[in-house]
C-alpha cells in the first residue's frame, strides 16, 4: 500500500508541472503534438528511473562534498545512453525533439528527486518514486501537447480530426506553448489542488 | 553554413529569441526576472558566463572529434560548465570584487540554466566557427537579457493588480510570457 501511495504521489500530490513548475524548459519546447509530448515524457522517465535507482544503491559510497558533481555524472551518462537509443531506434523522434534530448541532463526534476529522494532511501523505493514522478511528467506532457495539437492543427496523436483548416496555427507556435500551460495551470490550481 | 555575422546577431537576439521562441533558460525566467535590477544582473552573469564557454566547449569539441569520441559530447561539457562557473566565480572574487559583488549570487544559478548547455549543443550542431560561436553565444545571451528585462518590467506592474486567486504567480506569468512571445513573432521573417 505504501509502495502505492509512492507512485500516486508523483503523478498527483507531486506532478513536477503542475505543483513543483520543475522542467519547464522541455514541457514547451516539446509540447507541440501528444506524440511528441509523450516520447519528451518518457524519454525524462527512463532517465530518471535509472538515475534514482542508481544513485540510492551508491548514496553511501559518494563522500558529501561530491556529492552533486557525482549525481550529474550519473545523470549524464544515463541521458547519453538513452541519447544513443533513440537515436538508433526512433530516429524521428530524435529529430523532432533535437536539442531537448541532451538537456535532459540539466532538467531540474531529476537532480531534485536525486536530493530530495534517491539520496535518503532505499534502491526499490527511489525506483518508485521515480517511476511515480515520471509517469506524472508524461501524463503532463502528454495533455499539454494534446490541447496544443487539438486546438493548434486539429488533430490528436497525429490523426487528423477534419477541422485543421478552421485551427488558429498560433497554439502550435511559441506563444501558444506558454498560453496552454498557463490556463491549464489555472485549471489545476482551481480543480485539483484543493 | 554561411551567414553574415550581422545576421547572426539580429537572428540570436531577436527572430529566434532564446527564451520566447526556443524555450531555453525558462527557470530564470520564471524565478528571478521579478525586478528589473536582478534581471539585468543575471542577464550580464549570463552573457560573461557564456562568452567564455562558448569558447571552451568549441575547443573541446575539436579535441572530441580528433578522438572519435563525440558520443561523450553531453558528460564532457556539462562537467565543464560546471566547473568552468566554479572557476569564474573563484576568479572573479580575487580580481574584481565589485563586479563579483554585483554577478555573485547568479552565477551558482547558472550552471543548471539549461541555456548555457542548450547553446554550446546548438552552436556545434550549426557548424560554427570559433569567432561566430561566439559572436552567436553572446547574442543569444543579450536576447535571453533583453527578454528577462522586458518581463520584469511588465511583472512590476503586474504585482499591483488584482489577479484571481487561481492565477496567481505562475499561471499569470506564463499568460504575460505568452502575449510577450506574441510581440517577438513580428520579428519573424526579418533575417
Amino acid at each position: 500500500m505504501n509502495k502505492l501511495k509512492i507512485v500516486l504521489n508523483g503523478i498527483i500530490r507531486n506532478n513536477p508541472t503542475f505543483v513543483l513548475v520543475l522542467g519547464m524548459c522541455p514541457t514547451l519546447g516539446t509540447t507541440t503534438s501528444a506524440a511528441n509530448g509523450m516520447g519528451m515524457g518518457l524519454a525524462t522517465m527512463s532517465v530518471l528511473i535509472m538515475s534514482n535507482f542508481f544513485i540510492s544503491l551508491i548514496k553511501n559510497i559518494v563522500p558529501d562534498k561530491v556529492r552533486i558533481p557525482a549525481f550529474i555524472v550519473v545523470i549524464a551518462s544515463f541521458v547519453t545512453v538513452i541519447q544513443m537509443l533513440m537515436q538508433a531506434f526512433v530516429p524521428d523522434l530524435y529529430a523532432t525533439l533535437g536539442v531537448f534530448i541532451p538537456l535532459i541532463v540539466v532538467n531540474c526534476i531529476i537532480l531534485g528527486r536525486a536530493e530530495a529522494f534517491a539520496s535518503k532511501n532505499t534502491p526499490f523505493d527511489s525506483l518508485l518514486d521515480g517511476l511515480g514522478i515520471g509517469l506524472g511528467f508524461t501524463l503532463s506532457l502528454t495533455t499539454i501537447g494534446s490541447v496544443r495539437e487539438i486546438l493548434g492543427s486539429g488533430a490528436i496523436f497525429g490523426y487528423s480530426l477534419g477541422i485543421a483548416d478552421k485551427m488558429p496555427l498560433i497554439f502550435v507556435l511559441a506563444p501558444g506553448a506558454f498560453m496552454v500551460l498557463g490556463y491549464l495551470m489555472v485549471l489545476f490550481n482551481k480543480f485539483v489542488k484543493k | 553554413m554561411e551567414l553574415s555575422y550581422f545576421a547572426i546577431i539580429i537572428g540570436a537576439i531577436f527572430v529566434n529569441n532564446v527564451v520566447l521562441s526556443q524555450f531555453l533558460g525558462i527557470c530564470p525566467f520564471l524565478g528571478v526576472s521579478s525586478k528589473v535590477e536582478t534581471s539585468l544582473g543575471m542577464g550580464a552573469a549570463v552573457t560573461f558566463v557564456m562568452a567564455i564557454s562558448s569558447v571552451v566547449t568549441w575547443l573541446i569539441q575539436q579535441m572530441l572529434v580528433s578522438f572519435h569520441i563525440e558520443y561523450m559530447q553531453t558528460i564532457v561539457f556539462i562537467l565543464v560548465i560546471a566547473a568552468l562557473v566554479q572557476m569564474v566565480e573563484i576568479i572573479l572574487k580575487k580580481l574584481s570584487p565589485s563586479l563579483y559583488q554585483a554577478l555573485g549570487i547568479f552565477l551558482p544559478l547558472i550552471t543548471t540554466n539549461c541555456a548555457v548547455l542548450g547553446v554550446a549543443i546548438l552552436t556545434i550542431q550549426k557548424n560554427f566557427n570559433l569567432l561566430q560561436s561566439v559572436t552567436y553565444s553572446v547574442s543569444i545571451a543579450i536576447g535571453f537579457g533583453l527578454a528577462l528585462v522586458l518581463f520584469a518590467g511588465i511583472r512590476e506592474r503586474l504585482e499591483f493588480e488584482d489577479v484571481p486567486a487561481a492565477f496567481k504567480g505562475v499561471p499569470v506569468a506564463l499568460i504575460t510570457a505568452s502575449i510577450l512571445a506574441m510581440a517577438f513573432m513580428g520579428f519573424s521573417g526579418l533575417v
